[in-house]
């Protein structure tokens, strides 16, 4: 096929627009007003289209293109975004996906859309698609915020209760939503021009980003204002669409929230002129915390191949080298002009070893953000009421981990979800909140990134455990005595293991926490369990940092030298022998307060002892492992150098407490601490 | 393996104490002298460590040592062969090596049920050339027992 040179580049960036629909989408359910958000995904739902009939892709074209239409009409204004609505595009884009997902499976990429296709177009139309969905009523509860929402801007009771009070006397309320021109330079400046055109004119009650997000020019294109005039709106819109650089001014009149009645009593209170008063001035409403401003999402970007940025990488790993051994020589020769020329070489490539380092990092959201969706789909489908909080989704890994981890992240919050989180009704029993929490949390430690997945649920019962194990003949009647909590916890990643009592599609058939375990393994990475039961459990992720170029403190030991990552290291101290303690065959210290354990690495390495040490003080590298610590004793400190780090080779793998080697700058080989190995 | 060897070879010769070795020439990538060797500690005896060849670190192990033969001092003639196999890099630490031979295949014997006694697993083959008598080491077996240990 012709085409099929272009398929790859297809597939990757058809999962990308997905990707991205599906993030925006969910942005939209937070903040149904926001027509930017609407804007990138019709962008994104067109571009797909585009390309797919390019490709060839019919159906894929006609889903997309169906969707695309109900995206025109919430941009224009005519559909009112509203969680039915976002089902069918959800929806959509799950068939889409699904389509998708074939095409890169070598299949046709054909499927039997014509279901969310009437739906799509019935929303076009106006109608309110035929909800089979009795689990509604779940997503409602999921999501109070973004239930009803039927105006454009939300109000709080006092915002409205104004706008109703001008209503009643002859004024009216008009929210517009103000574009800028795309090269506007100075948006702050043209902001309060337009602020000032509308304060002649009327009140202004809102302005969605608030007034100090919008001064801070911390929005895109447009924003929104809610204004209270008698005057002819028209005419106002003109004055507004004289200011330079405003591109269009669209208006809606505020209709009545309703769902406030209650407070009608409220109403009478607050008297009009004077709330208006006050509420003039450039300072109005910052209450409205729903205001989030939308990132930015047209970055600019190109696709490299990842064996390209390999072969950079290497290159510049050499680079580094060298560069470590010309500060030697320049040391040595202590030439001035030499030192300034290497010192300004050094800080030139250390800025361009981070722009290298960082091309191959990205942030785990991109693996996360399809978790919000999928949580939210498995919540309804189990009947379950879950919160999904997630956190650290700024912390970066190495593409090659990022393109792994997914799979069995997804697995691991199935699970959590499956089997973690009781029903509502349990839970209720139990004394719980009705809605689990799943919290997903990324975050570095050492050289390692840390991922986990807590749940508040059941809990792991051991003896459950312990008796399936034996029923699939996992273990065996004596191997089970000996058995610690962890090592039961472990078993669950044995093969051909389910725990849940029913067998459910979410997960339960047994295959896959196998699989998750082995994934990450071979990642370089473990899993380990903690559980409470009844409380819930934490499953722990642990993976290495494919970092190929580290900071390091380099400390010599004898005649032997090693680096120790500084992302491990708290602090150094000169500690007196004198206030080394001793505690069950263990020397600690006291450092700041906390009782840390002092590791000779003379002697968990052997190194033969080649001049005397100094009697009286030891020399001490702080390290930790998540909250544990320990005291590292060492000859005496060399100092702080960034090193590529290198692997030891096959041959040499899994040698205790080193994760690899580097070459410093006289050629010679020095081995990094593994400090993660060192505290138990 | 006898097979598998046809018409010439290459072989390069090295010394461990009085004997002569030899390693199929295309496993070997080149013959270095001893450098810094940086310890690594817990792995076995005979592994001396790892030496940096060219930017890349590479494990160096004494033959000697691996062949249970007492160990000698590094002199100027000592060498480190560096061979690969199976995408694993390795330096083989000699005493010397300063010859390349060709032998006709069928020079090559399979190795006698006893020829030294603790050497006999690492032999591939011995090959006879006039009074010469060149002992064929086994690669894959010279690094592969080490992972048992």
């Amino acid at each position: 096929m012709e085409m099929s040179q272009y398929l790859e580049v297809f597939i990757e960036e058809s999962k990308e627009h997905l990707q991205a629909c599906n993030q925006l989408l969910l942005d939209l359910e937070k903040n149904p007003t926001d027509l930017k958000i609407v804007n990138d995904i019709f962008r994104s739902a067109h571009t797909l289209k585009g390309m797919s009939a390019t490709m060839g892709y019919e159906d894929l074209a006609s889903l997309t293109h169906q969707m695309e239409n109900v995206l025109d009409a919430i941009r224009n204004q005519k559909i009112i975004v509203d969680t039915n609505v976002l089902d069918v595009v959800f929806q959509s884009v799950d068939d889409l996906e699904a389509m998708v997902e074939s095409i890169a499976n070598g299949g046709d990429g054909k499927r039997d859309v014509s279901n969310v296709v009437t739906k799509l177009k019935m929303i076009e139309d106006g109608e309110s698609p035929v909800q089979v969905d009795q689990t509604a009523a779940t997503l409602e509860e999921l999501k109070p915020s973004s239930g009803a929402s039927q105006p454009n801007v939300l109000y709080d009771d006092y915002e409205m209760t104004i706008i109703m009070q001008s209503k009643e006397l002859g004024y009216e309320a008009y929210e517009m939503t103000i574009t800028l021109r795309e090269d506007c330079l100075l948006k702050a400046a043209r902001v309060f021009m337009i602020f000032e055109v509308l304060e002649k004119n009327g009140e202004i009650v809102k302005a969605m980003p608030s007034t100090v997000q919008l001064e801070e020019e911390d929005f895109d294109q447009s924003f929104a204002v809610t204004m209270i005039t008698n005057e002819n709106i028209d005419m106002i819109k003109g004055q507004v669409l004289k200011v330079s650089e405003v591109e269009s001014v669209m208006i809606s009149t505020v209709q009545n929230q309703g769902s406030s009645s209650s407070s009608d009593s409220e109403w009478d209170e607050p008297q009009l002129p004077d709330e208006l008063k006050t509420l003039s001035g450039p300072a109005i409403s910052e209450k409205d915390n729903d205001a989030k401003p939308v990132k930015p999402q047209n970055n600019k970007t190109i696709r490299v191949n990842i064996e390209r940025l390999d072969i950079l990488m290497n290159l510049f790993e050499e680079l580094v080298i060298d560069r470590g051994r010309l500060a030697q020589i320049s040391q040595d020769m202590d030439n001035q002009e030499l030192q300034e020329t290497v010192e300004h070489m050094s800080r030139i490539s250390s800025d361009l070893q981070n722009i290298i380092l960082n091309m191959r990092m990205v942030p785990v959201e991109t693996v996360f953000n399809r978790f919000p969706r999928m949580v939210r789909q498995l919540a309804r489908d189990l009947n379950k009421k879950v919160d999904l909080e997630i956190i650290g989704a700024e912390t970066e890994l190495d593409r090659t981990v990022i393109d792994e981890i997914g799979d069995p992240l997804v697995h691991l919050l199935r699970n959590a979800l499956d089997h973690g989180i009781e029903t509502p009704e349990e839970r209720r029993l139990n004394g719980k909140p009705e809605a689990g929490t799943v919290v997903l949390k990324a975050f570095h430690s050492g050289n390692h990134v840390f991922i986990e997945i807590e749940d508040d649920g059941s809990g792991i019962n051991k003896d459950n455990v312990l008796r399936k194990a034996m029923k699939k003949g996992i273990i065996n009647e004596h191997e089970m005595i000996n058995l610690s909590e962890q090592e039961i916890y472990q078993l669950i990643f044995s093969s051909g293991f389910s725990t849940a009592d029913r067998i459910s599609d979410v997960s339960g058939r047994g295959v896959g926490l196998d699989v998750v375990k082995s994934t990450i393994e071979s990642l370089g990475g473990s899993v380990s369990i903690d559980s409470q039961e009844g409380k819930g459990s934490i499953f722990s992720i642990q993976l290495p940092l494919t970092l190929s170029i580290i900071s390091a403190m380099l400390v010599e030991i004898q005649s032997e030298k090693y680096a120790i990552p500084l992302s491990s290291i708290i602090e150094t101290a000169i500690v007196k022998k004198a206030d080394v303690m001793h505690t069950h065959n263990q020397q600690v210290i006291d450092f700041r307060g906390k009782v840390v354990p002092l590791l000779y690495l003379k002697d968990i390495f052997e190194i033969e002892t080649s001049y005397p040490e100094d009697d009286n003080v030891l020399s001490v590298v702080i390290v930790r492992k998540g909250e544990k610590m320990a005291g590292i004793v060492v000859n005496s400190f060399i100092g702080q150098q960034e090193i590529v780090l290198k692997s030891l080779g096959d041959y040499l793998a899994n040698v205790f407490a080193i994760s690899g080697a580097t070459i410093l700058g006289d050629g010679q080989v020095a081995l990094i601490l593994d400090c993660n190995a060192l505290i138990k | 393996m006898v097979e598998t060897i046809t018409d010439h070879i290459k072989l390069i010769v090295f010394q461990l104490k009085d004997k002569e070795y030899a390693i199929a020439v295309n496993e070997v990538l080149s013959i270095e002298k001893v450098d810094h060797i940086t310890r690594v500690p817990g792995t076995s005896k005979y592994v001396k460590g790892v030496i940096n060849l060219r930017g890349i670190v590479v494990p160096i192990i004494d033959l000697r040592s691996r062949f249970e033969i007492d160990e000698a001092v590094y002199t100027e003639n000592t060498r480190v062969i560096i061979a690969a196999i199976n995408e694993i890099q390795v330096g083989l630490i000699v005493d010397s090596a300063n010859d390349v031979i060709d032998i006709a295949g069928d020079a090559l014997e399979p190795s006698p049920e006893v020829i030294g006694t603790e050497v006999a697993d690492y032999i591939k083959a011995v090959a006879k050339i006039n009074s010469r008598l060149l002992i064929l080491i086994d690669l894959e077996k010279v690094l592969a027992a080490s992972e048992e240990s």
